[in-house]
């Protein structure tokens, strides 16, 4: 029989994450901290108005770019937190979950087999990079420092950039480390852009959990909105993530092919969820600035626990996820979180699984309650006692 | 940190000074002295616990009574509102607006000794023009917290 198969994406390895989650979901009693996704329910009144539009019988298509109305809440949620002005007719798709656009973004950019790159920071989500050669592009990862809080510097991305470089993925505030860009770190990096002509796509779906200054755009710097696909959602900000929504926002020529293909593809993001996103947009602001807080006390008590462990971990200011590096105890991120999950019964996501980069340190989750971690900081440091004393040992 | 302290406290009273000043970013001492002023600001009323009273032994009945008052010239609702909560049994008493006046809460051990508060003590009180009771039969959710069921995490132990 003929191979049914495309060798493109056999070829392409499964996430790190899947590895690690056949072991986990084996082990009953295990306490995770592995999770990325809110532990938030959706606000009651945002799921009331998915309720809703499903009594008035909206359960058809929607337009392909999504509904007009949610369109215009984005744009004008854009312009009151970034200052940045989008046309609701021309500039703005919706999608399934930021990760869709994540993939007709690259899709609609992308000359596929002639080796234009695409430039992808690391630790960072692990679907750029498959997306990337999916979409025919050639991966090019820049490995992040953690000397330098894991954000990305302009010396880093102009020594990565060539001829062949087309399109770099911005993702900050960063999953797994939590890193941020702040406005200065942007502009150092905007003018190497511009410099060079490149894209970049900003995938932006934290934006909303930051626990220092209010997060800043990338398109909201002079000349950058023209060469940026900005990428948001619902899923992190109103804990929305099974309601599959999210959206892209760029120049219109680039947002008119994604909408083709996601016409194609997809045609149009789920009708439920875009009623739902009309009133999170409109009504939630007080719901985000509550999970903010809460997810702010965990992770300060969460540095502070690390602190008394002597673990040693930059502070992060975004997302949900702090990254202790895990070096001092002689083993690969891999084998800790292994034998962290065998003896202590937790797990954590080994840091390798976002990229090279990651490797020697763990992501840790805080989308759990204090009472959750506090159970799991005990486990930690017991474990890590317990490593210290049996590198005296040897 | 006023109101984040607050808030944390008004959910879970029992977090000790330690993890508080942790959560908040501060330094235990500026805790402590926050607590103290709230306390002798009055804003800080009391550190209650949040009991199910329902899964006990222990019976106890609760009713809501709509109670219609003339007020009085020159002390309108205040001093008759007094009387009513001087009462033990009374639980709450609030001024509503519309149709009846104030809305008084009593919590009892049977639904005997609750009416009879109700016709020889409220009812009869000068100034008190009428009184509907309504019995409390099953408490879902008291003071923003779900008794009813417990929420499970559904989420996949491991997500990118």
């Amino acid at each position: 029989m003929r191979n049914p198969l495309a060798d493109q994406v056999v070829e392409i390895k499964p996430s790190g994450i899947r590895k690690f989650f056949d072991i986990v979901s084996e082990m009953k009693d295990a306490i995770s901290l592995g999770v990325g996704e809110p532990d938030f329910a959706t606000p009651w009144h945002i799921r009331d108005e998915g309720i809703y539009s499903l009594e008035k019988g909206h359960t058809k298509y929607t337009s392909n770019a999504g509904l007009m109305q949610l369109r215009e809440e984005i744009c004008n949620y854009l312009y009151r937190t970034q200052g940045i002005k989008y046309s609701s007719k021309t500039d703005v798709l919706i999608t399934v979950g930021g990760s869709e656009a994540i993939d007709i973004g690259m899709r609609a950019m992308i000359n596929p087999g002639v080796g234009e790159e695409i430039l992808i920071p690391q630790p960072s989500y692990v679907s750029y990079e498959p997306c990337a050669i999916l979409a025919g592009a050639k991966p090019v990862i820049i490995n992040l420092k953690a000397e330098n809080e894991f954000r990305l510097t302009a010396k880093e991305l102009e020594d990565a950039i060539t001829e062949k470089t087309k399109l770099l993925i911005l993702p900050f505030p960063n999953n797994p480390t939590g890193a941020i860009m702040e406005k200065e770190d942007l502009e150092a990096i905007a003018e190497v852009i511009i410099k060079h002509d490149i894209y970049v796509m900003s995938d932006e779906i934290y934006s909303e959990l930051t626990y220092k200054n209010k997060h800043v755009s990338i398109a909201s710097l002079p000349g950058m909105q023209e060469r940026t696909i900005l990428i948001n959602g619902f899923s992190k900000a109103y804990a929305m993530t099974g309601w599959r929504m999210g959206y892209a926002c760029g120049p219109s020529n680039i947002i008119a092919q994604m909408t083709k293909i996601h016409q194609f593809a997809i045609m149009c993001a789920p009708t439920t969820g875009q009623y739902a996103g009309i009133e999170a947009l409109k009504h939630g602001d007080d719901d985000i600035r509550e999970m903010r807080t809460a997810y702010n006390q965990r992770r300060r008590y969460l540095m502070h626990a690390f602190k008394e462990m002597g673990l040693e971990c930059f502070e992060p200011f975004g997302a949900f996820y702090v990254f202790p590096c895990i070096k001092e105890f002689g083993m690969t991120s891999e084998e800790f979180a292994a034998r962290f999950l065998e003896e202590e019964k937790v797990a954590a996501v080994p840091g390798n699984a976002f990229g090279e980069s990651g490797e020697g340190y763990l992501r840790i989750s805080y989308a759990y309650s204090l009472e959750k971690l506090k159970v799991a900081m005990e486990r930690l440091s017991r474990f890590i006692t317990k490593l210290r004393e049996e590198q005296k040992n040897k | 940190m006023r109101e984040e302290l607050l808030r944390i406290i008004e959910k879970n009273s029992r977090m000790n000074l330690k993890e508080l000043a942790v959560i908040l970013g501060v330094e235990e001492i500026d805790v402590i002295n926050e607590l103290a002023a709230l306390e002798a600001e009055g804003i800080i009323c009391g550190y209650h616990t949040m009991i199910d009273w329902e899964k006990t032994s222990i019976d106890k009945v609760n009713a809501l009574i709509e109670v219609r008052i003339t007020p009085q010239r020159g002390q309108g609702f205040d001093t008759l509102a007094e009387r009513i909560y001087r009462y033990a049994e009374v639980q709450s008493v609030y001024l509503i607006s519309g149709g009846y006046d104030l809305l008084v809460s009593i919590e009892g051990k049977s639904l005997r000794e609750v009416s009879s508060f109700v016709s020889d003590k409220l009812s009869t009180l000068d100034g008190v023009l009428s009184t509907a009771t309504h019995f409390v039969l099953k408490k879902y959710k008291d003071h923003g917290t779900i008794l009813t069921n417990k929420i499970e995490d559904e989420r996949e132990l491991i997500t990118p």
